[in-house]
């Protein structure tokens, strides 16, 4: 194996110009001749738009054009992009989600017109000057209200606020219920999974340029997946077919989902190029960012477990309200849907489960996919609810979620939510839990934070998630309207060096070390020879982009498979040298070699020999030394863990406090360890900063009461201890060719429950009997459920 | 931000002067008032900065007494306060982030009086003094409730004197997202008796919370606490935390300040 390769720790190579302040980000693109867009937004949450006149804002000093919804005429709304099946057979609810309003507004910070300016100040200024009346309406904001009879409507072309009512496995209802009706114990669980701001660090930004000469679009943009949005945005949305538009996502500064879809401020930008005839750029304000990213979770459950009297589960059922906000974006009801109900049994041999999701449109920022993107939903009510469950029949928490695992043996496992778990051990991830946070030492740790005046509390999560998006074949019977299949092309160079093309993108993730680290361990040479391209449309072939932790296992299979077709070829020009029979040939430490001699050629002149074909067997071999595959997984893949979390309350304000918190994640073959490592990190603190801190509250009529960073808390290094990570647990995943499973959302699917739980113990303990606290677990919000009575 | 001019004077006469134009507005270390700019919340036709005057910045002490100019930034109280008057100090090296503490400054804290603010808790606890540019104001005077003091238009603090007293501490508990105080306590034991000064709590801005005082000034000690109700008045109840919940804090953090006093 070369020092670099599959499973070495080698350092994160993009960390040398991220942290030298040398990363390119969108903002740091300046065109020749570039404008600025401001935007004015709604500043109420419903309302019909009365007058809108922009003659004065248009004779502004330095104004270009003011542009309205009346420019954008001849497109189409931003599309969703799978169509979920109401129980009753009809489809979903689709109301068009306009660039700019077309004559109503329905969420704070929708944007109403944009203007054009020589400066961003002149652009701002004379936003001001737009006359705008808004003929405000009710709004709702809280789900139940807007499914209540005679709630205020938000889209005049559909019959309610119901966007779908999904019923996923409907086919298992009549088992579920009647094993219900014949449990030895019942436990009821009603919970809210928190709204969150995904809040990445580099806010949103995007740049049009127009190329009139040549009729063709550039757009730079802040996205996890550019060919995705010049799909989506050009042929869909402004009716540009893909060869006239390219699209740019440069260095990127974290997504976490909200990067993902395609943004009213990319078509404008866009489109607005065009129009002025100069680049137009936009950069979100973190005001603006609160007010037009996507939000994520936002969930309100009931959910119930039916066990036997040896605390083994039978069925569970959940009744959901997912909330999308005011309109439709890519992933919104593929989210609260499929990407939550096929995993939603986790780790368990529950035999039959029904899980049933309500989306409801508010007068709220729409609701996308967020790190995990109905994962954490699944896990959190879940592993509530088994807790909860484990203190109702006086269980040990280690003891009941052992005690109904899947086994080792049983894989795969046909799971009743329609997926087969191809590979795993959840005993063994439990096992080293429990022994890398010394569970056995627990109590003692209790006793001396008690001397101390403090309630001590464990919590577990045991958690698995369906990842890598995704077979086709399987996301098309369900409603997908794309495929999820990923593609790569290794292009290798006359001198030797590798240029690899991918349709991932990398917004944090570490691709340009550990898909380096693949092609180079595949061919023995150093990674230092191998660079990754990515985030061009221009550039690479069609993929799909970066989320559902699909970059390894799809994007890195696809990778693999074409440095595969690399080899092969590279065989057939070095039997050709070394007058052999190609199926000879072997590989290693960059050397091709005769099975059993020492003839061999090397590397550089296997490339050299490709691009200088003066002796090549041109009758049966292209020159040249470039391939590109196309890779479709089989199936989903199934990371899974178990999580302790050891929390400090202080009884007296309600404070918490982690102590510890210890992962012990399977991720199938771990590609770079320090990387795999850095994902665990930066997951848990996002699941342990949306159990304590993080909290988006609308008031009745719709304003953003946590609108900024003053009100909305984000965790700080300060907040949390050292992590324990462990994934030294491995199963390889059966079906790609790396063995490889996720690990970028574990951390945000499986902290926030255990956190949660951890506190319930403490309060518990501590002789509170907590009847239901919600994330995030504030001081005042614990403080007030010890006191309730 | 709206366009303004920009002067920066070097005497404290220089700043009076320029603040009487028409519009003109103090810039201290523009902590809250940068902000407020560049979300064109605030207008002014002259920012007259008073980062510039040397007679404003620096800690002295004389006698018991603690002065600290009012330009001087947080940092340099947390430095320079610690062997003279540690309970300020450590008050100060609390406020905001280390960009926070470089920049803001004592005066445009107390003249902005925000009612999470930790300095006017130090002040009022210490009954301390505040020294403008044309009088002298006590403490008990000064804060007028929420955003709101004796100050008249163009009236700069140049200066806050600190009888610096027996004992004292400041016990603050962080509002989770903007860090800072969703309560605050500031005890100190004096030569006439103790005082307590709260804020963040109450709707009204920084209060003496007088029964504690009472207390306290029969012995020193959070035991002489334990009978107190926690304080009535127009607590702030926002989705930090509710009325019940700060009052309840006020009281679990002035006894824990005094244990720690």
């Amino acid at each position: 194996m070369p020092k670099d390769g599959i499973g070495a720790p080698m350092k994160r190579r993009e960390d040398l110009r991220f942290l030298a302040g040398d990363g390119r980000y969108t903002d740091d693109i300046n065109l020749h001749g570039q404008a600025y867009v401001w935007f004015l937004r709604s500043d109420v949450a419903h309302g019909r738009i009365t007058r809108l006149d922009t003659a004065a804002a248009a004779a502004m000093p330095g104004v270009l054009r003011v542009i309205t919804a009346e420019d954008f005429a001849h497109a189409g709304g931003m599309i969703t992009a799978w169509q979920v099946t109401n129980r009753d057979g009809t489809p979903q609810a689709e109301p068009k989600h306009p660039i700019l309003a077309e004559g109503k507004v329905r969420h704070i910070g929708e944007p109403i017109a944009g203007v054009v300016a020589e400066t961003l100040e002149q652009a701002r200024d004379a936003a001001e000057a737009i006359e705008l009346e808004i003929e405000e309406l009710p709004a709702v904001v809280d789900m139940a209200a807007a499914l209540a009879p005679g709630a205020p409507k938000l889209h005049e072309d559909i019959d309610s606020n119901l966007c779908f009512d999904w019923g996923f496995v409907d086919d298992n209802k009549a088992k579920v219920d009647a094993a219900f009706e014949s449990a030895h114990h019942v436990t009821t669980l009603e919970l809210v999974n928190n709204r969150c701001v995904a809040n990445a660090m580099e806010p949103r930004a995007a740049i049009g340029l127009y190329d009139r000469p040549m009729d063709h679009y550039t757009l730079y943009t802040t996205s996890q997946n550019p060919h995705v949005i010049r799909l989506v945005m050009g042929t869909f949305t402004l009716q540009i077919p893909e060869h006239k538009l390219r699209v740019v996502a440069p260095d990127v500064g974290g997504g976490f989902g909200s990067k993902i879809y395609n943004y009213n401020e990319e078509c404008f930008v866009t489109h607005a190029a065009k129009l002025v005839g100069r680049p137009v750029k936009w950069t979100a304000t973190r005001s603006e960012a609160f007010i037009s990213d996507a939000q994520g979770r936002d969930h309100v459950t009931k959910i119930q477990l039916a066990l036997d009297k040896d605390g083994m589960f039978l069925a569970f059922r959940t009744e959901t309200m997912a909330n999308l906000g005011a309109y439709l974006r890519l992933f919104a009801t593929v989210t609260p849907t499929y990407l939550h109900g096929p995993a939603a049994g986790g780790p368990y041999r529950t035999p039959v489960a029904h899980v049933h999701v309500k989306g409801v449109f508010t007068n709220t920022v729409p609701v996308d996919a967020y790190r995990g993107a109905g994962r954490p939903e699944g896990s959190y009510q879940l592993e509530r609810v088994v807790d909860k469950a484990a203190r109702e029949m006086g269980i040990d928490q280690a003891e009941i979620r052992r005690r109904n695992f899947v086994k080792p043996e049983e894989f795969p496992y046909q799971t009743p939510m329609a997926v087969v778990y191809d590979s795993g051990n959840y005993h063994a991830t439990l096992d080293k839990l429990l022994e890398l946070s010394d569970y056995a030492g627990f109590a003692k740790r209790r006793a001396e934070s008690e001397a101390r005046g403090k309630l001590r509390g464990f919590g577990f999560s045991t958690w698995v998630e369906a990842s890598g998006l995704a077979p086709s074949r399987l996301i098309g019977a369900l409603g997908a309207r794309a495929g999820l299949y990923e593609s790569a092309t290794v292009r290798v160079n006359p001198t030797g060096g590798i240029s690899v093309l991918t349709g991932t993108h990398s917004h944090g993730q570490g691709h340009e070390t550990v898909f380096a680290q693949i092609v180079a361990d595949k061919l023995g040479i150093d990674a230092g020879l191998v660079d990754i391209v990515h985030g061009d449309s221009d550039k690479t072939p069609f993929g799909m982009g970066t989320y559902g932790s699909r970059s390894a296992a799809v994007g890195g299979s696809a990778i693999a498979k074409a440095t595969d077709k690399i080899i092969a070829k590279a065989k057939k020009i070095a039997a050709h040298l070394l007058e052999a029979s190609d199926a000879d040939i072997e590989v290693a430490d960059g050397k091709f070699t005769v099975a059993g001699t020492d003839k061999a050629v090397d590397w550089a002149t296997i490339c050299l020999t490709a691009y200088v074909p003066h002796n090549y067997p041109m009758e049966t071999l292209e020159p040249g030394l470039e391939e590109t595959a196309f890779y479709d997984p089989a199936n989903f893949v199934y990371p899974a863990g178990a999580y302790g979390c050891e929390v400090e309350v202080d009884p007296d304000t309600g404070a918490v406090t982690v102590m510890r918190f210890v992962a012990a994640d399977d991720f199938g073959v771990v590609l770079n360890p320090v990387v795999v490592a850095g994902q665990q990190h930066g997951g848990i603190a996002q699941g342990i900063s949306q159990a304590l801190l993080e909290h988006t509250v609308y008031d009745e009529s719709g304003q953003l009461v946590s609108g900024s960073l003053m009100d909305y808390a984000i965790l700080r290094a300060g907040d949390v201890p050292g992590f324990t990570v462990d994934h030294s647990c491995v199963t390889r995943c059966e079906h790609n060719p790396l063995g490889v499973k996720g690990c970028g959302e574990a951390g945000a699917i499986g902290a926030p429950p255990a956190v949660v739980n951890a506190v319930v113990d403490a309060l518990q303990a501590g002789g509170y009997g907590i009847k239901d606290i919600d994330m995030p677990l504030t001081p005042s919000r614990v403080w007030a459920a010890m006191h309730e009575g | 931000m709206y366009a303004f001019d920009f002067v920066r004077p070097k005497t404290v006469a220089e700043a009076v002067k320029a603040l009487a134009a028409e519009d003109a507005q103090a810039l201290g270390g523009g902590q809250t008032l940068i902000p407020t700019l560049k979300q064109r919340l605030a207008a002014p036709a002259v920012l007259v900065s008073l980062s510039g005057i040397a007679e404003m910045s620096g800690v002295s002490l004389s006698g018991g007494t603690l002065t600290i100019g009012g330009g001087t930034p947080h940092a340099t109280v947390a430095k320079e306060a610690r062997a003279a008057y540690p309970a300020l100090a450590a008050l100060a090296g609390g406020i905001g982030d280390p960009a926070v503490r470089s920049r803001g400054t004592i005066g445009g804290s107390l003249a902005n009086n925000d009612p999470s603010a930790c300095y006017p808790a130090a002040v009022l606890g210490s009954g301390a003094t505040i020294v403008t540019d044309r009088r002298e104001i006590a403490a008990d005077d000064y804060f007028q409730g929420m955003f709101a003091t004796a100050l008249e238009p163009g009236e700069i603090i140049t200066a806050v004197r600190f009888p610096v007293p027996e004992k004292a501490h400041y016990e603050k508990f962080a509002q989770p997202a903007s860090r800072f105080a969703l309560v605050g306590v500031f005890v100190a034991r004096t030569g006439q008796g103790a005082r307590v000064a709260v804020t963040g709590a109450s709707a009204d801005g920084v209060f003496r919370w007088a029964e504690a005082e009472k207390a306290l000034s029969g012995g020193f000690s959070a035991a002489a606490l334990a009978g107190l109700a926690p304080p009535t008045g127009d607590m702030i109840s926002d989705l930090h935390g509710s009325a019940e919940y700060r009052a309840h804090l006020v009281k679990v953090l002035t006894g824990r300040a005094v244990a720690a006093a």
